[in-house]
């Protein structure tokens, strides 16, 4: 039966980390590179929750259709899952702190373009 | 050339990414660890949602960090966006298009499902998926919609700073309730775990769950709320 559902998720997380990887190195526009630096995140978000994932594994919630002696052998693993919230969180709050700082950086200079700023470049 | 080199660093990630793609296999069960955990939330904490029983007990001092760095974020955002660019923008900024008329019916009907939906989310955190996190972000979530649709909204800044600060501080008073009462800071035990599967069960579970649900809900708001200045 092809390929395994948790191989799908792991290879879009890891392509998706490329595309922000590169969206972060070949845009001059800081917004751009924000957003490239959210579509990494994302790809490590998949990434994580992919290798949580066990071979016909369900979601780890107790109810009717896993009773609580079956969970140990047919629930993915939950301790991913508890991790990606936390980084879901995590990264929203150092996007907004990034965008704050595009926004100041764009009254400073009525730009957006990163190569106005090179009083920290080396 | 700044291209060709950045070109190269993906280039050098992708070798590194694709050594990880082809390395990986599917695991045939959970670690020790996520067995423990599985067997123990539902069986120690009464939770069904064994996600939630983890992020709010076992690892229950990283929630805690977790919601001081959006506090930490909040006031930055706050520091960075708010002061004096506030008091002129409103007159000297032309006036902006208003809203189209998808927009603004939208919010007037999707609005309070989205609120309700949030307010199940935050409540219903121990019994399925959702929590404190998820259900606040959906809450913020509608802020940022509210904001959208009517531009001249003004929401109440201190209302929602002293709900957040109330619930933050509850939140902490439950963890020292957890460590007199049961075993340790932010234990959920120190109620009774009540019915398995019920609404009211899983100890102090829910009653974190809408804290943190309240805190988030209100920080994510507040954030929202400075971009729009």
């Amino acid at each position: 039966m092809g390929l395994p559902i948790s191989h799908v998720l792991l290879v879009t997380g890891l392509l998706l980390m490329l595309v922000g990887l590169w969206g972060v190195f070949a845009h001059r526009n800081i917004l751009r590179i924000i957003i490239g630096f959210s579509i990494l995140n994302t790809g490590i978000h998949i990434v994580m929750v992919a290798t949580g994932y066990v071979t016909d594994g369900t979601a780890p919630i107790i109810d009717k259709a896993l009773p609580v002696g079956e969970a140990v052998r047919s629930a993915v693993d939950p301790i991913p899952a508890a991790l990606v919230v936390t980084a879901i969180v995590i990264g929203f709050s150092v996007t907004a702190v990034m965008l704050s700082y595009a926004v100041r950086l764009h009254q400073a200079r009525k730009t957006l373009s990163i190569d106005a700023f090179t009083e920290s470049k080396w | 050339m700044k291209r060709f080199f950045g070109a190269v660093a993906v280039l050098l990630f992708g070798v590194v990414l694709w050594g990880v793609a082809t390395g990986y296999a599917e695991r045939g069960a959970p670690s020790e660890l996520a067995m423990r955990y599985l067997a123990e939330v539902p069986a120690d904490l009464g939770a069904a949602n064994v996600v939630t029983g983890i992020l709010i007990t076992y690892r229950g001092f990283d929630t805690l960090g977790e919601v001081a760095v959006l506090f930490m974020v909040a006031a930055t955002v706050g520091l960075l966006l708010g002061g004096e660019s506030r008091g002129t923008s409103a007159a000297s900024r032309p006036a902006s298009r208003p809203p189209s008329e998808l927009v603004s019916n939208g919010a007037e009907v999707v609005l309070p499902v989205i609120f309700l939906f949030g307010t199940y989310v935050i409540v219903n955190g121990h019994l399925s998926a959702g929590g404190g996190f998820q259900g606040g972000a959906v809450v913020a979530s509608a802020v940022g919609l509210m904001v959208l649709a009517r531009p001249s909204a003004v929401l109440d800044h201190g209302f929602l700073s002293i709900a957040e600060s109330l619930a933050g501080v509850l939140y902490v008073a439950t963890g020292i309730l957890g460590l007199i009462l049961a075993g340790g800071f932010l234990d959920s035990r120190f109620l009774p775990p009540g019915v398995f599967g019920a609404f009211v069960s899983a100890g102090a579970i829910p009653l974190i769950s809408a804290l943190l649900g309240i805190k988030v809900g209100a920080e994510l708001s507040v954030i929202i709320d400075r971009f729009r200045s």
